[in-house]
């Protein structure tokens, strides 16, 4: 086990390698980012050649990025235009975000599962029908859609919650954000552990629970559900990236200062260092999330063994 | 001491009750497709000790009327219509949910045939077992396992300290088919249900775990019943005989006088059809046709388009199980046919 882990450790090097000179690559060809730096009013020539060799920006490509490379090393991801320290702003911003992520994950865990196990256990009762089609109804709206229409009923005309998101983003108003947020991979994991918890309850070994005489409830999830969730852990781990990327949209929806706000903006302004970071920082993070699984998956599924 | 007991239930004519009466059981299936009716007005007892054999081809409803036997029918679409389930004095019919699940795995327990596949593959083979202590007895973790291991020693698995924290996977087949079995006698049960316990095996480890089911029971006293589609497989185990055929049962009888001198159509051919020494080299005999479809049994008797023997009235009246007698009319106990012409298929 502990050399799977160092083995899936290493192999995040040529992964983490790859995509920051990619990323590093693509904001690069969005064109000149010292045109970009002064908007519509064009810099005279001088003062603009002047910025770019300060910048490094006439070196080749690979140069500047074996430079931008150093800097990761020496824990220095390079600065904004207007002179911040990416990594100051990658400590203010993450938080904000990670803590959305972890509210959605929340809800899009308990509400999932919770509206999936009871639809598995009534198939096609009246509660089964009402969560396929809530869920299909949820799977078909463009998550900002979702999005506007629940920050217009809820913050606007019943004032329920905050519209907005305030400063230090409370917990409290985290909540309609996070279910926005969560609300379309909250649908696919309602689904996919109905259809498992269907499948598993004709399973022989839950007919041997019942035959033992547990109770009911017991044999839920001891033995149905426990099997049911191997599949949506699964999920559950490759959905954290697509979750985290989505937090991006939510967040203009919601006005959170958190990765998406700095990201727009370093695009904007084509400042690669800004992008490169935040970017980088995602893939750990999904990377991370993606070992955690695998991890948890042996816990689960004893009859997986690692080598 | 247990072996005078048990040779006494043998003998069949004990005055006390039996342990298991099950009486005129009916089971459909609604699907679909229409209403399948699994189990048609089937009838037997076991007394405590006693073996009972329930034998027939797939499909004629032994797993189904021994799931309704444990309450454990897959519902819907399996519903009991009718008939009664007395055991150890109550209609298990008449009893609630939770007074039902009580006398399961604790007063009767079951064995399935695959154990791989009933057996839960991520819980150790431990847990499964302490499941038993902790859930009816309350017993604390560590009780459990102790319980666990003492149990797994008793059905003879090697090593039963470590491998009590093995899983069901890392178990061999006829081990494993050992852990159900130590499951079923954790509770020392009354009466335990084996659903075609050595199906699923080679034929060097079925010999071995079919003996150990019959020690258990003798030691324990307790009632077995023993499913199976394999003639061979109970003639050394068993007691008596049920045949079963679309969901009734057709004969039943001591099982050495059903082996020797068979007296319905069906039960004869089943025999016929078991591969012989003597006949080597000869065409093996298979019944012809094949079993009904449920959904539609045939009018009469069921077995009338596959047998040999039938006449018009097989086609339109249901035979009921005839007590079967010698030629002079002398009592065979325990013996019964449903079929018209009993007397020519045993004495003619
Ligand atoms: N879960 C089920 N759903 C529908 N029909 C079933 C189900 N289980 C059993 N049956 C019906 O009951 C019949 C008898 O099955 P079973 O008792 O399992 O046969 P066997 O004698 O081989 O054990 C089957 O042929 C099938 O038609
Ligand atoms: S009743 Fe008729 S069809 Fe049925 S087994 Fe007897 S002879 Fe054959
Ligand atoms: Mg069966």
């Amino acid at each position: 086990m502990g050399r799977y882990v160092i083995r899936r450790l290493l192999q995040m090097i040529p992964v983490f390698i790859g995509t920051t000179f990619i990323i590093f690559a693509m904001v690069h060809a969005l064109g000149d980012p010292v045109n970009a730096l002064f908007g519509d009013k064009a810099p005279s020539p001088a003062v603009a050649a002047q910025i770019r060799d300060s910048l490094g920006l006439n070196d080749p490509l690979w140069v500047q990025y074996l430079h931008y490379m150093k800097g990761i090393f020496t824990g220095d991801l390079g600065t904004t235009f207007s002179g911040q320290q990416v990594t100051a702003l990658l400590a203010s911003a993450y938080p904000t975000t990670l803590k959305l992520t972890a509210v959605a994950f929340t809800i899009e865990v308990v509400l999932g599962i919770g509206l999936g196990l009871l639809s598995g256990l009534r198939r096609g009762k009246s509660v089964d029908t009402l969560v396929m089609v809530m869920t299909l109804i949820v799977i078909s709206i463009p998550v900002f859609v979702i999005g506007y229409v629940l920050q217009y009923l809820f913050g606007v005309k019943w004032g329920i919650t905050n519209a907005t998101v305030g400063y230090g983003a409370p917990i409290g108003d985290l909540i309609l954000p996070g279910f926005v947020l969560a609300s379309v991979s909250l649908a696919y994991v309602a689904r996919l552990t109905r259809t498992t918890v269907a499948e598993n309850s004709k399973a022989d070994y839950v007919r041997t629970a019942t035959a033992k005489g547990l109770p009911r409830w017991r044999v839920v999830t001891h033995h149905l559900l426990r099997n049911s969730l191997i599949p949506v852990i699964t999920f559950l781990g490759t959905d954290l990236g697509a979750l985290m990327g989505g937090a991006l949209v939510t967040e203009r929806i919601f006005n959170i200062q958190g990765v998406g706000y700095w990201l727009y903006q370093g695009i904007l302004r084509q400042n690669t260092p800004t992008v490169v970071g935040f970017v980088t920082i995602l893939v750990v993070v999904y990377l991370l999330a993606n070992l955690l699984v695998d991890l948890l998956y042996a816990v689960l599924d004893p009859r997986i063994r690692y080598a | 001491m247990s072996t005078a007991v048990s040779a006494r239930a043998k003998t069949g004519d004990t005055e006390e009750a039996p342990l298991l009466q099950v009486r005129d059981l009916h089971v459909e299936f609604r699907t679909r497709d229409g209403v399948a009716k699994a189990v048609n007005g089937v009838n037997y007892s076991v007394r405590a000790g006693e073996t009972l054999a329930i034998l027939g081809e797939s499909g004629s409803g032994k797993s189904v009327s021994s799931q309704a036997v444990m309450g454990i029918l897959d519902s819907p679409p399996g519903f009991v219509t009718g008939g009664e389930i007395m055991f150890k004095g109550r209609d298990l019919l008449k009893l609630s949910n939770e007074e039902r699940r009580k006398v399961r795995g604790a007063q009767m327990a079951m064995v399935f045939q695959d154990a791989l596949s009933s057996l839960n593959p991520v819980h150790t083979v431990g847990t499964q077992l302490g499941e038993m202590y902790r859930v009816h007895k309350g017993s604390s973790r560590k009780d459990a396992k102790l319980k666990a291991i003492e149990l797994m020693e008793r059905v003879g698995i090697p090593g039963a300290k470590e491998r009590v924290n093995q899983y069901p996977h890392q178990f061999s087949g006829g081990m494993r088919q050992r852990v159900m079995i130590a499951m079923a006698l954790a509770l020392e049960p009354d009466l335990i249900i084996a659903d075609e316990p050595t199906t699923a095996l080679d034929v060097t480890v079925q010999a071995q775990v079919m003996e150990l089911l019959g020690d258990l029971q003798r030691e324990y006293n307790m009632g077995l019943i023993l499913i199976t589609h394999d003639l061979g497989v109970v003639a050394d185990v068993a007691d008596k005989i049920a045949v079963m055929y679309a969901g009734r049962i057709v004969e039943t009888a001591p099982v050495h006088e059903l082996y020797a001198r068979p007296a319905h159509p069906y039960t004869r051919g089943l025999l016929d059809s078991i591969p012989r020494l003597d006949q080597k080299g000869q065409e093996l005999y298979a019944i012809k046709g094949l079993p009904p479809n449920l959904l539609r049994i045939p009018s009469g008797c069921a077995f009338n388009p596959r047998c040999p023997m039938a006449q018009d009235i097989c086609r339109s009246e249901v035979p009921p199980l005839h007590a079967v007698t010698e030629q002079d009319g002398r009592a065979l106990p325990g013996r019964g046919s449903a079929c018209h012409f009993w007397k020519e298929t045993l004495h003619g």
